[in-house]
């Protein structure tokens, strides 16, 4: 159970690339460092979700205090290529009403 | 811890001498006694390698320098093992004083949270909760009207461990407090979820469903903030279905609104709710799927609700490669024939 957090920081723009799986034991290396990133007014955080291959419900609260903070200081959060079961657990959830989501692009693959 | 050396120091020369000229099981005895009561004192390994060095030293004076070097040599490596060998000690001492904490709070959480499930007519109620580990972070709570409705949460608090039993209380006492039979299950979300966005830590968030039944018209009427579908069994049809519901998880906005749902129970019909410990359980290394966890629930559907989720929880629990690694509630519904 490992994650690997990969992040490029481009002109306003911080694209977070995960590989792994977000869970109870890697949840807090995570928001330790997206945090920060949300913190930035005017930045856009893009989370690129393509190989989480599991996300249990602790990894979706780093990304509620994720979503707070871009709110309270104008950045923006993004999370792109989302498989279906990590998908699933953002729309038990409810959260996909309210987060800017993208789920994997089914056509290219 | 010098006294007991000085003490012992002549003692083990005596026991090295007659070990070195004959080798006798007596000295290797003895040896292993006085290790004992070195350990019961807290001798570290380098005093008695240091004595080892003076009593060979009063016994050979004429000792290599080659021998006295090596000897040296040890002590220096039996220094630097002993600090680390005592800081583990000193964390395992803390980790049992932790560990000790947590059961305290694992047994106030269980006296905090108890709750009995109801004896009703016509209705036949199950429920197991397991821990993954000593805190739960799932919930379910009943209670009673006046008029006989059943009001039934169903709850799973993100962010496990202490933060999330203490919150889990409040949720509770803040249900006790609702004059029961004059509120709806959506509206009862609606209270809950402006009691957790104020008071709760804007990492955790509670997904829940609030059902209600009521015995005079067998109608289950229930809503659901964010939490994991539950199941309707329709006996007639000998079929399962997905309760779709929306709403948002409780803690993340201020001002939600709840949708009501309803259905009637007729006789034979289940309804199983469940938290995403169930769902997310593992076979083989994959991920089941929702039929799957229906499979269970169809093999044992003739037996009374709480041999039924009892059964099922076993079931899962014999599967190969099982690590629960969430905590498992389900509680089945089952509308007497």
């Amino acid at each position: 159970m490992e994650l690997n957090i990969d992040i490029v920081e481009e002109r306003n723009k911080s694209v977070v690339r995960l590989s792994g799986e977000i869970d109870v034991y890697t949840a807090p290396q995570l928001k330790e460092k997206l945090l920060p990133l949300t913190k930035m007014t005017g930045n856009e955080v893009e989370v690129d979700m393509e190989f989480v291959s599991y996300m249990d419900s602790t990894g979706l609260g780093v990304f509620i205090s994720a979503l707070k903070s871009s709110n309270e200081n104008s950045s923006k959060l993004k999370m792109i290529n989302l498989s279906d079961r990590v998908y699933r657990v953002f729309n038990i959830t409810g959260l996909h009403e309210i987060m800017d989501l993208e789920r994997i692009n089914k056509v290219e693959r | 811890m010098g006294e007991v050396i000085n003490s012992s120091i002549e003692g083990y020369k005596d026991l090295l001498k007659s070990f070195i000229e004959t080798q006798d099981e007596r000295s290797l005895y003895g040896v292993e006694m006085m290790s004992k009561s070195f350990l019961k004192n807290n001798i570290l390994p380098e005093e008695i390698v240091d004595m080892h060095i003076q009593a060979l030293e009063e016994l050979y004076p004429e000792l290599s320098q080659e021998v006295k070097h090596s000897m040296n040599f040890l002590l220096e490596a039996m220094i630097s093992y002993g600090i680390k060998q005592q800081e583990i000690q000193s964390l395992k001492e803390k980790q049992f004083a932790i560990q000790s904490e947590i059961s305290v709070a694992a047994k106030m959480q269980n006296t905090l949270l108890k709750t009995e499930i109801p004896q009703a007519k016509g209705i036949d109620i199950g429920a197991i909760s397991v821990p993954a580990h000593q805190l739960n972070g799932d919930y379910y709570h009943f209670v009673k009207g006046k008029d006989d409705t059943i009001g039934l949460a169903i709850a799973d608090v993100i962010g496990k461990g202490i933060p999330a039993a203490l919150s889990m209380s409040m949720i509770k006492y803040a249900i006790d407090s609702y004059p029961e039979e004059s509120m709806k299950p959506n509206v009862i979300l609606e209270n809950l979820n402006r009691v957790v966005e104020r008071n709760v830590d804007p990492n955790m968030f509670i997904t829940m469903i609030y059902a209600q039944y009521s015995p005079r018209d067998n109608k289950l009427r229930f809503s659901s903030a964010g939490h994991e579908p539950g199941f309707y069994y329709n006996a007639k049809e000998n079929k399962f279905t997905e309760l779709k519901t929306k709403g948002l998880a409780l803690g993340v906005l201020g001002n939600v609104q709840y949708q009501e749902y309803m259905l009637e129970m007729k006789p034979g019909d289940m309804v199983i709710f469940l938290t995403d410990g169930v769902t997310e359980t593992k076979d083989q290394g994959r991920f089941i799927e929702t039929q799957e966890v229906l499979d269970p629930i169809k093999k044992y559907k003739d037996l009374s609700a709480q041999e039924m989720v009892e059964h099922v929880f076993k079931y899962f629990e014999q599967l190969q490669d099982f690590k629960r690694r969430d905590d498992f509630t389900l509680i089945i519904l089952k509308k007497e024939v």
